[in-house]
């Protein structure tokens, strides 16, 4: 008797508990410090006020992410976002682990739902889904990372960014020429063996631009580098990353970098003691002793940016590119295994990209199939048959970035041998 | 009930030899509400939030608006058409863990449509091929395994296992051939701006897999309650010894079963390709082939009640993701709810089927 008393009162307090549940459901988001109030007010807003600027923080921002903040290209986004709206002091929601499918549409169609002046995806594959919802919501800014179709696509509001990051995988490729160079000074290995290993996701432009800015940083200080390039055929895969870096060590890499964003790379360096060049943000926490530096694009600019074009009434391009200038390229503090001079080298460098004397893709610094490129038409407006459409080549050098925000440098340059080309 | 002994322990665990269906459902609700309070302890320790309003999250997650509302019926509505694919091949136990490969060559074959035939073909014309080739791929997807099974004896577990991983590989592979932009392994919305292959939106674009998974679980109930396919499955199911003694061909069973557990599935991939996702991806069933199974078991392999073990587990999915939204909290926290409500409920099934009895009680023989 006991226990069945026992039971019916457990029972009792979970109905309850459920009662309580369906009263409560009407006030639940807890994000910023805003009030339910607020959303309504911005609903209103949002549909019949939209032609005249209100207060910033009245404007109200809804994000998409991939994955959450395991993953380092995610986490950069979410700090972002969430530094840059607390910075303006608007209401955000943050909605993490939205595969690239439907699912994508469904979140930004409900962030929309809920009253968000503006949506941001971080995947590129979120993109299609993005322009399907920004067709729906013709008065919400649908703001998307790392897409190619805004400026062909038409829809006033829809807009791609991204950042001239291929300079600042330059400023770090310059860190990892000069920690070459100490090793062949030190003896470690003969100048022939500088041999760089890097991981990347796909065949895709981004990484290829990525990875070839790197090695042109690289190669500028030390003539001898050359790289050997693995991919991995996912943008998050821990294991992969970790057997790819594992692989070009075994191979004689003697540095690693890489592009996908798991610390798969990162700890299997810190484990064989081999330096590396990290990306999206440092890892020295967890690689204290081969953490050299980490070039990542800084979100919180454009975040910025957007939240006071809708404040303002004012109009978002369709590309927006950040710069070293604007303060989305950015690179790390240095960490203890980075060679002496590293911060001078890089500091200069910089300076002479600001001042546009220095060009990470001079034509005059690589070659293709052993000649110099003088022209080269890339696949700018995305298109299924990839047809090469703009010529990319402008003043002596591969002008990235300059017709759509997203990368199109494509090209294979001598020195750098890709191990497998599956993906 | 026998005298206990001297040393008898505190508790022993006797089997229930039947149960009322009210019984039953007691100790479900029992279950599920001790589970709700056990995610609020969980709640308050791990994360101080309230639980009350965790549970409000839940359910505004899954139910809170009219557009949440849709969905949650959509994606309910696959997971029941998978569900009830599988169910059929459970019955007559015959382990189908096939249904994800399934799902995907049904997609593919959706999608190859889609890709191949845009401005060729009228879209009516390419819509009826895709839902002949997927239903045909999913059919063939699961006939395979079975034709072994009946022609060899082989193991159905492994090899239908073994076909999603083909399926997969496959679907990966077609990624490569016809992505975009080049290198980026994503195909992205088929046909965003031509629409070729799209199906067409009942009213709302909702509707059309729940009006789907609507007649194919009534279709599925008769056919499993009041036919003679569906009797037969259910002898093969208990004993293919005596089904061969009837005179029942457990081979055709067999064969004839899984082609209709695989073309239902690829029908499911169409629905997934060609009227939600437009798109296809190696992950695009999302799991939902093995889900499916668990939906399928809960439900006792009832197509009525597989209704509501869908919507439950979409339910909780649904309003996992809506906590880590609203309370910024990491998906896996929501994880950790769904799998403790999915522990009670899996977990009652045994105090349904067995009873605990204390030493005392038993002796003074209460019921």
């Amino acid at each position: 008797m006991k226990k069945f008393k026992k039971v019916v009162s457990a029972v009792l307090a979970a109905s309850m508990v459920m009662g309580l549940c369906a009263c409560g459901s009407s006030q639940g988001t807890r994000s910023a410090d805003t009030t339910a109030a607020t959303n309504e007010a911005a609903d209103q807003a949002s549909a019949d006020e939209a032609a005249q600027s209100k207060a910033a923080s009245d404007v109200k921002v809804g994000f998409i992410f991939l994955h959450d903040e395991n993953s380092t290209y995610d986490l950069n986004f979410i700090n972002a976002a969430q530094e840059a709206c607390s910075a303006a002091g608007v209401e955000y929601l943050l909605k993490t682990n939205i595969p690239e499918g439907q699912e994508c549409y469904e979140a930004a169609c409900e962030l929309a739902d809920a009253g968000c002046d503006i949506v941001f995806a971080d995947s590129f594959g979120h993109e299609d889904y993005m322009i399907e919802a920004a067709k729906e919501y013709p008065d919400v800014q649908f703001c998307h990372a790392t897409g190619t179709k805004a400026h062909t696509e038409g829809l006033s509001n829809y807009h791609n960014a991204f950042a001239t990051i291929y300079e600042g995988r330059y400023l770090a490729g310059i860190a990892a020429g000069l920690k070459l160079n100490e090793m062949i000074d030190k003896g470690e290995i003969k100048e022939d063996q500088a041999k760089i290993g890097y991981i990347g996701a796909y065949t895709y432009a981004e990484v290829i631009s990525g990875y070839t800015s790197f090695f042109l940083g690289a190669r500028s200080v030390c003539p001898s580098a050359t790289m050997d390039v693995t991919f991995t055929g996912s943008w998050y895969d821990e294991t992969a990353e970790k057997e790819g870096a594992n692989k070009l060590i075994e191979d004689g890499c003697v540095l690693i970098s890489q592009h996908a964003d798991s610390m798969g790379a990162p700890t299997a360096c810190e484990k064989a003691g081999v330096p590396d060049v990290s990306y999206n943000g440092s890892t020295e926490s967890a690689c204290p002793n081969t953490f050299i530096v980490s070039s990542r694009i800084n979100w919180t600019p454009y975040f910025s940016y957007i939240i006071d074009a809708v404040a303002n009434n004012t109009e978002i391009p369709a590309d927006y590119v950040g710069t070293l200038e604007t303060g989305s390229v950015e690179l790390t503090d240095l960490g203890a295994a980075a060679a002496e001079g590293t911060a001078d080298a890089i500091a200069k460098a910089k300076a002479d990209m600001e001042a546009g004397v220095l060009h990470v893709f001079d034509t005059k610094t690589f070659t293709v199939k052993g000649e110099e490129l003088t022209s080269y038409m890339a696949d700018v407006d995305t298109d299924a048959d990839y047809t090469a459409d703009t010529e990319a080549i402008k003043d002596g050098y591969f002008a990235e970035s300059g017709d759509r925000s997203a990368p199109y440098f494509d090209l294979q340059i001598d020195g750098i041998q890709l191990l497998d080309t599956a993906f | 009930m026998t005298d206990s002994k001297v040393k008898e322990p505190l508790y022993h665990i006797v089997k229930r030899d039947d149960i009322s269906a009210k019984k039953a459902w007691r100790i479900r609700i029992t279950a599920i509400l001790a589970a709700l309070v056990v995610c609020a302890v969980v709640t308050m320790v791990c994360t101080g939030d309230n639980p009350i309003s965790i549970f409000a999250t839940i359910f505004k997650g899954a139910f809170g608006t009219q557009r949440k509302t849709w969905i949650t019926l959509q994606y309910a509505s696959i997971l029941l058409i998978i569900s009830l694919a599988l169910t059929p091949a459970f019955k007559m136990q015959f382990w189908n863990i096939g249904g994800e490969g399934q799902v995907l060559m049904g997609g593919l074959a959706s999608a190859a449509c889609m890709i191949t035939l845009d401005g060729k073909l009228p879209g009516a014309v390419v819509i009826i091929l895709m839902i002949i080739t997927s239903v045909l791929a999913g059919a063939i997807w699961g006939v395979i395994p079975a034709l072994f099974k009946a022609k060899w004896n082989t193991n159905e577990t492994l090899s239908t296992l073994m076909m999603n991983y083909i399926a997969t590989q496959l679907v990966a592979y077609f990624t490569i051939v016809w992505e975009v932009p080049k290198g980026s392994g994503k195909i992205g919305i088929i046909n965003q701006n031509s629409n070729t292959g799209w199906l067409p939106a009942l009213g709302n674009k909702y509707l059309l897999s729940i009006i789907v998974a609507v007649l194919i679980t009534v279709g599925m109930y008769i056919y499993l309650k009041y036919t003679k396919h569906g009797y037969e499955i259910a002898v093969v199911g208990e004993s293919q010894n005596t089904a061969r003694y009837v005179g029942i061909s457990v081979e055709k069973v067999i064969i004839r079963t899984m082609l209709l557990s695989g073309a239902i599935c690829g029908l499911a991939g169409l629905l997934l390709v060609g009227g939600i996702n437009h798109t296809i991806t190696t992950t695009i069933s999302d799991g939902q082939g093995f889900t499916g199974v668990m939906v399928s078991w809960l439900a006792k392999f009832n197509p009525i009640g597989m209704i509501f073990t869908s919507l439950l587990i979409v339910f909780m999915d649904r309003g996992a993701s809506e906590i880590s939204t609203a309370f910024e909290l990491n998906q896996s926290f929501a994880d950790i709810l769904t799998g403790i409500i999915l522990f009670f409920i899996i977990g009652c099934e045994f105090f349904i089927r067995y009873r605990i009895r204390s030493a005392k009680k038993s002796k003074k023989g209460v019921a």
